[in-house]
């Protein structure tokens, strides 16, 4: 249960940061990454996962 | 225009088209986030050598940027304001927008500040820039028809969740206009930024224009799209074509009377620093940068003293020139092209232009048309025949080149391609340059040229 972010495909545009209502993604050396520990997909909070919902690259944040 | 208005733009390079001669502008890169999609921009390529909205070389922290901003400061006395233009949305990226701001505002007290955005989270950040005396703020506005913007915005990401279609188009409509009017009711300045996309919005910016000017906008600027492959967006590889400079230049013709519109854009990357068609981003990255800087504002200071005085002289110089035109009581019109590397005089020589500012002058008087850019003719004392014949066709149209020196070789070239080229106004005042030069080619007597 827990989404994850392809590092290829990611532009570091920091949005899926802001809106993690579960503030899981962190920014990791050269990348953003989300911890599977605190990651909820959103569940209970909102009806979509808000790191995919932002991202501008398509299949980026997706599921781990 | 009122006084009150001519203090908030006298040193805006792109709220006033006077002012690009002699102020420039700097953009920091620190608002990366973005919440819409639009068709003509993509995220993923950013690149050192291209020269378009949205691209830069290096995002910044807020502290990172304050350290460049005082380096720039300290070296280019020209810099006059500061801009958060990308890449991403500086309302939307708020929290690094507002402390760029409030860090740069506490060490330089007299710069202006300047974002640009999509308007999507516009109307929540209008308070705190109204706090922040950002007094200058351009909204991006494609379309005021939902379905058109359809066309435009695949996706918006708004009370978080994503919208797609005339949904999201109309969302982020009724945010647009809300903000723009909420900037008027404070007295914020407004610059709209139009992207031609021919098919798509070509006709229906007529309409936005209207929308816009209604509710208050101080200047409309239209801009033609930018549809490289290369670049990899949407409209770059589904083929939709950029208008060409005929096409652009006959739609802001009908738009006069009008909002306002602004001839003099360059289209420049979000990290941009020095005078509009210049670019010195490159001498100003982190790595070049000590790291403790210290602001000194010396070379400024005494910069403005001198534009003070330019100014009088200039408008002095220009007012001269009007009586000049009219005097000669010709019904036509001349068009001509300026190198220029600042000042609103003509010092660059020929081969070291990188652009070219066209101006008419006609029975209406003297007015600037907009830019050329061209390839360097002279790189490093060696001339290139082969740019020499881009700059010709890019200058088709013109009359005369004038200059502050040109080569016998280029100036015969530039004959055979039916346009004449002149270092004879060197060093004048462009309008200087023109009232005198259209004196001498419609007949009555020319006055001698002042500088």
């Amino acid at each position: 249960m827990a989404f994850k972010i392809i590092a290829s495909q990611c532009t570091q545009c920091g949005a899926c940061e802001f809106e993690c209502p579960s503030g899981a993604i962190k920014f990791k050396g050269e990348t953003y990454v989300i911890d599977p520990k605190k990651c909820t997909e959103c569940e209970g909070t909102f009806e979509t996962q808000q790191c995919a919902s932002v991202c501008p690259v398509s299949k980026t944040c997706v599921p781990a | 225009m009122d006084s009150a208005v001519w203090e908030k733009i006298k040193d805006h390079p792109c709220f006033s088209e006077e002012a690009h001669h002699y102020f420039a502008r700097m953009h920091v890169a620190v608002a990366p986030a973005c919440n819409i999609q639009c068709n003509y921009c993509n995220r993923k390529y950013d690149c050192a050598n291209e020269s378009r909205p949205g691209v830069v070389s290096e995002r910044l922290t807020p502290d990172q940027a304050l350290r460049k901003v005082i380096g720039v400061a300290n070296e280019v006395p020209q810099l006059s304001v500061l801009g958060i233009a990308g890449p991403g949305d500086a309302c939307y990226d708020w929290k690094n927008t507002k402390a760029t701001f409030q860090r740069v505002a506490k060490e330089i007290g007299d710069i202006k500040l300047c974002i640009s955005t999509n308007g999507l989270a516009l109307p929540d950040r209008v308070a705190e820039l109204a706090e922040m005396n950002v007094d200058h703020v351009t909204i991006t506005i494609n379309m005021v028809d939902p379905r058109i913007g359809a066309k435009i915005y695949p996706w918006i990401f708004y009370g978080n969740r994503r919208y797609t279609g005339v949904e999201a188009a109309t969302i982020l409509h009724e945010r647009q206009m809300s903000g723009l009017e909420m900037l008027t009711a404070r007295g914020i300045l407004t610059k709209i930024n139009s992207v031609m996309i021919p098919g798509v919005n070509d006709e229906h910016l007529i309409e936005v224009n209207k929308w816009v000017k209604e509710r208050g906008a101080f200047l409309h600027n239209v801009m033609p799209l930018i549809s490289d492959p290369a670049h990899g967006t949407h409209y770059g590889l589904s083929g939709q074509r950029g208008p060409k400079a005929m096409e652009l230049k006959a739609l802001q013709d009908r738009l006069e009377g009008g909002a306002k519109l602004m001839r003099h854009c360059r289209q420049c990357r979000a990290d941009a620093v020095g005078l509009l068609g210049e670019d010195r981003g490159q001498e100003f990255t982190l790595d070049r940068l000590p790291d403790k800087v210290t602001y000194d504002a010396s070379k400024r200071e005494t910069y403005r003293a001198v534009v003070a005085r330019e100014r009088g002289d200039r408008l002095a110089a220009k007012s001269e020139a009007l009586g000049m035109v009219k005097t000669a009581g010709s019904g036509k019109s001349l068009l001509v092209a300026v190198a220029t590397k600042g000042g609103g005089r003509i010092n660059e020589h020929f081969g070291h232009a990188k652009e070219f500012q066209v101006y008419e002058a006609s029975p209406k008087g003297i007015s600037f048309v907009g830019h050329r850019k061209v390839e360097q003719y002279c790189l490093g004392g060696r001339a290139e025949d082969k740019s020499l014949d881009g700059v010709i066709s890019t200058l088709e149209g013109v009359d005369i080149v004038l200059c502050a020196r040109i080569g016998n070789c280029p100036e015969d070239r530039l004959k055979e391609g039916g346009i004449r080229a002149t270092e004879a106004y060197g060093y004048d005042y462009i309008e200087t340059a023109i009232g005198a030069l259209y004196a001498a080619e419609f007949g009555s007597e020319p006055l001698a040229a002042t500088a």
